[in-house]
Parts: structure tokens; sequence; C-alpha cells
């Protein structure tokens, strides 16, 4: 089943920033659209508008061959009609219902038959047995999150929004169910648009990452491509990461992790498991560059390589460097004339194991 | 019993409703409680008498006047115990996380269906504070009654016009009685809604 979203709408708010947003995007079977940016910049807005709970002044929404907004034509279609699966921010689960409650709330259309077999269903997918009859303010964050998330995909909706799935969650957990989602998702086979402000969530969970600044989507395409593509100065102020390479954990001790890349390794600290794939993303103002042949030092990683191109950025030179992989830094101008860096010079890039970031991928 | 079915979609209209002029019906629905209830009752009486089009739609329709019978004496009480029931119907519904009724609309629930299934859950305390608060009031009321009802026994006779009456005939120990028996009644239909409040807070703590 190909499908599409359409939407171009506009939104004005009085004293902040007009939404004014465009992006068409086919959403397979199991396409997790994310929607990436700031806090402020509209993902919110733009989530909010395709579930029919807020109203643009102008544009449309279209999905699939459906349109649920046009308004020069006047359509608007409720939320109640669009079959979507909502989990807004901090889940909202109703607190006079149990478990059970929530997840067949939705299910009214059903024949009490159907929709206890729907539940029990949902129950065992999502891991919830035993707390069939908690009320919500008995569960823990990632509990919670769950029954949320049963609870929208119950009435079997063609697309599901997620409101910043994870943030409502402290960092282990968040951590921990990141990967989670990630397979719970693609377990439904269902087009997804996931809103968040968090880079590492937007590369775990997202096939197609659409970035959003001052109100308006200003890139969009795979999540590796954009990190490191990025079109303008703007974009890549927003995702703040240079370096995005996929590689494989190869061995893992006292929380340290050895990746491969090409054949290079890089340590970095991390505690995913050995052979798991990672994307490994490093930060162009956390490599160091230093002459070819200097002494040791305290980072873990050397690596020789090229120069491969240099550009200036203000007082500051992006220098793009080849040691097995491509990898981005940033240094000041003062430094790039003391080590007489051109494209062709060997140098060394120093980084610290912190300063590699592991982010779980699926393959 | 009647006053919740109009209070309740009168409420509901109040909190949600985006509407910029809704000032002006929530002032009105608020009116009776500064009003002196003889100018009210006056209104009502001028309103619903035989020379009015809703008197004379009326008594039209079921064939008999509003003014001084039970049915006149109901619509009066309706009105001038409104802001009453509305007002702690609209706080409680207020205090409905705007979040939880979007998250009801979008799993295909209708407004009217949220209402019922989310919203009224969630206000319990609320809807039997403006409940018993009302009909405690009606039970009290005075002024309008007298202008409404007029004071016919058997039909239009209030408890407090009961003691109004004994005073004027001088009567102290009817008057007493009575008058203490509303004081209990009142007292206690109080002692129950704070006594329940509490409890319905500490089986739900919000948020």
């Amino acid at each position: 089943m190909a499908a599409e979203i359409a939407i171009n709408i506009t939104k004005t708010f009085p004293g902040r920033t007009t939404i004014s947003a465009q992006v068409s995007y086919p959403l397979q079977q199991a396409t997790a659209l994310v929607l990436f940016g700031p806090s402020g910049s509209g993902k919110t807005t733009v989530i909010r508008s395709i579930a029919g709970l807020e109203w643009p002044e102008q544009g449309t929404i279209r999905f699939i061959s459906r349109t649920w907004l046009d308004t020069r034509s006047g359509i608007r279609v409720s939320p109640q009609e669009r079959q979507i699966g909502y989990m807004p921010q901090e889940y909202a689960l109703f607190p006079t219902y149990t478990v059970k409650g929530n997840i067949a709330y939705g299910l009214d259309a059903l024949s009490a038959v159907d929709r206890k077999k729907r539940v029990e269903e949902l129950v065992d997918l999502f891991q919830l047995r035993g707390l069939e009859e908690a009320k919500p303010h008995e569960l823990s964050g990632g509990q919670q999150q769950r029954v949320a998330l049963a609870r929208a995909v119950a009435p079997r909706p063609q697309l599901l929004l997620l409101d910043e799935p994870l943030s409502a969650l402290d960092l282990p957990t968040r951590l921990q169910l990141r990967g989670e989602l990630r397979s719970l998702l693609k377990q439904l086979a269902l087009p997804s648009i996931i809103v968040t402000h968090d880079w590492t969530e937007a590369l775990t969970l997202g096939d197609v990452v659409a970035v959003m600044g001052n109100g308006q989507i200003l890139q969009v395409g795979p999540p590796q491509e954009v990190f490191t593509r990025p079109r303008d100065a703007e974009v890549a102020q927003i995702v703040g990461v240079e370096t995005v390479v996929e590689g494989h954990v190869i061995e893992k001790a006292y929380g340290l992790v050895t990746v491969r890349i090409n054949g290079t390794t890089l340590q970095g600290l991390g505690s995913d498991d050995i052979g798991s794939p990672v994307f490994v993303c490093i930060r162009a103002e956390d490599v160091v560059l230093e002459e070819a042949g200097s002494g040791t030092t305290s980072a873990r990683n050397h690596l020789g390589g090229k120069v491969i191109d240099i550009t200036p950025h203000g007082v500051m030179v992006q220098v793009k460097i080849d040691c097995g992989f491509p990898l981005v830094a940033m240094i000041t101008r003062g430094a790039q004339e003391e080590l007489h860096l051109e494209p062709g010079s060997p140098i060394v890039a120093v980084i610290k194991a912190g300063a590699v970031h592991l982010v779980p991928r699926s393959v | 019993m009647a006053l919740l079915l109009i209070g309740l979609p009168i409420a509901y209209w109040l909190t949600f409703s985006k509407w910029r002029w809704k000032f002006l019906i929530e002032s009105i629905v608020a009116l009776p409680l500064v009003l002196p209830p003889t100018v009210l009752g006056f209104y009502i009486l001028v309103a619903i008498g035989p020379h009015s089009p809703i008197g004379r739609l009326y008594s039209d329709v079921v064939g008999q006047a509003l003014p001084f019978s039970f049915q006149g004496l109901l619509f009066a009480s309706i009105l001038y115990s409104m802001p009453f029931a509305v007002q702690p119907f609209a706080t409680a519904f207020e205090q409905v996380d705007r979040k939880l009724i979007e998250t009801s609309w979008t799993l295909g629930l209708s407004k009217l269906k949220t209402f019922f299934k989310l919203i009224m859950p969630l206000s319990t305390a609320g809807l039997i504070t403006g409940a018993v608060l009302s009909f405690a009031h009606t039970l009290g009321e005075f002024g309008v009654v007298l202008m409404v009802g007029g004071n016919i026994e058997g039909v239009t006779r209030t408890v407090s016009i009961d003691i109004y009456d004994e005073v004027q005939a001088l009567n102290y120990a009817g008057a007493a009685q009575t008058a203490l028996f509303l004081l209990i009644v009142s007292y206690s239909i109080l002692l129950l809604i704070y006594a329940m409040n509490r409890k319905v807070w500490a089986v739900w703590p919000q948020k």
C-alpha cells in the first residue's frame, strides 16, 4: 500500500513566528517520518494540525487519497473521522479508567466480544499482562507510554501521530525505550509521524527526517543524509552533529565500546551489545586536529587521515577529513594557519571517547 | 433535576466555547446572584404572564396559565438557581485537561460521547456540588417564589414562605420548628458536599 502525506499549511499565532510548513512524502507501510527541530519551531502545531486539533488559517492536508483540510474549498475533516492514532505529550491517559479501559476506549464500534479480543491482543503485544486493572497513576513512565500507544493503535488507525513520545521519561528509561519503540513501530507496520527535539531519537526512530526551524520545514531526507549533508547553515546548526557514519560494535568492556567503521576502529562510551549496528555521531567541535607524528594524549582515538576540503565559517573553518570514513572538524582560523592545513595535508584527528556518541540503528 | 438538564449544556458551552461575546451570557447566568429576588421575580412574572408571548404560548398549548402555578414556580426556580448549578459545573469542566478531551476525539468519539464517557466521570465532584447546592438553594428561596408562585396552600407554598406566614400569624413555635428543619437540612447537605469532595480528591489525586 503506497500512501502519501502532503501538507501545506500556514498558521499564525499572535506574537509568535508564523508557522508555514510544506512537506509531502510517500509513507510506505511502516515508514516513520520524524519532525525534528528545537522547541518553538512549530513541530507540535504541524502534528496537531494533522490530527485535526489545530486549524491552520490556510492550506491543505492530504493523506493517501483523502483530503483532510482544504481551506479554499472549505473542507475540514474532524479529528474523529480521520482514523488516526494520536499520542500527545505526557500521554494523557484517562485517569478514571483502568489500563484495559484506556485501551478499549476507542473501540465503541466493536461488539463486546471483538472488543475484548482486541484488548487482549494489545495487552500481549505491549507487554501489559498483570497491569490490566491498574489505574494510570499507578504505572511507571515506560508503562504509561506503552498504554498510550496501545490505546492509540487499538482502533486500527491508518496513521500514527506521536508527539514527543519519549521526552516525558527519565534518561535511563528513555535510552532503553528508544530501541523498543522503534521495533514496536516496525511490528505494527503503520506509517507514523513522530515529533522530537532530540537528535538521537530522530536518528533511531526515523526513516525520514524533516528538519524544522522558525516555523518552516527546511530539509527532508533520510536521517543520515540530513545530518551529514545539511542544506544550509541553519539546518546544520539545528542538527548540530556533522559526522554520522554507520558502524558495528565489535568489543564492549567497562562501559567502553569499540566500533568498527570501514576498517577503522573507534572507542566510545556506551553499552550497546557486540555485533549491533549503530550510528557513530561526532560533533565537529569535539574533533581536535594535530600534526601527524606528535605524542600520546589522554584521548582514546587518534585517527590518521588526509584533509579533503576546507570551508570558512566566520572565525572558524570547517575541515573535512578522510580517515577511513568522512569526518568533519571545526577549528579556528589561527589553528588552520599554524598547522598549515590545505587540501591533501596529512593530519591526525583526536577524539575523546566521550565525544563519540553511539545511536542504535536498524538494518 | 430539570436544572441539571439545562445547566450541563450551558456549563459545557461556557467552558469550551471560543466565542468572543461569551462573557455576555456568562454575566446573564450569574445575574440572579446579585439581583434582589423580587426584581427577578417581577420580571419573570411579567414574562410568563398572560400578556407576554411566552405566557400566551404556554397557556395556548397547556391550557393553563403559568403564574401562580407549580409549573410557573418551577420555571422561576430554574432561572433563579441557575448560577448555583452552572458555576460549579463550569469550574469542574475547566479542570479537565484539554489534552484528554482531544485524545478522546482522535480516538473517534464524538463531542457528546466524550462528554459522557470522559468529562462527566472526571468532574463528579463539581457535578454533585452543583446539583446539591442548587437543590438546597431552591428549597430555601423566598422572594421569587412569593412573586411568581403567590402563596397557595399545597400548590406553591414553599418551606421558607411557610415560616414567614407563621411569624406573621405570631405562631413562633411553628416557625421555629420549620426553621430548625430547614437549618438542619441545609447544614447536612453542605456537610455531605464537603465530606464527599474531600474523599473524591483523596481517591483521584489530580496530576
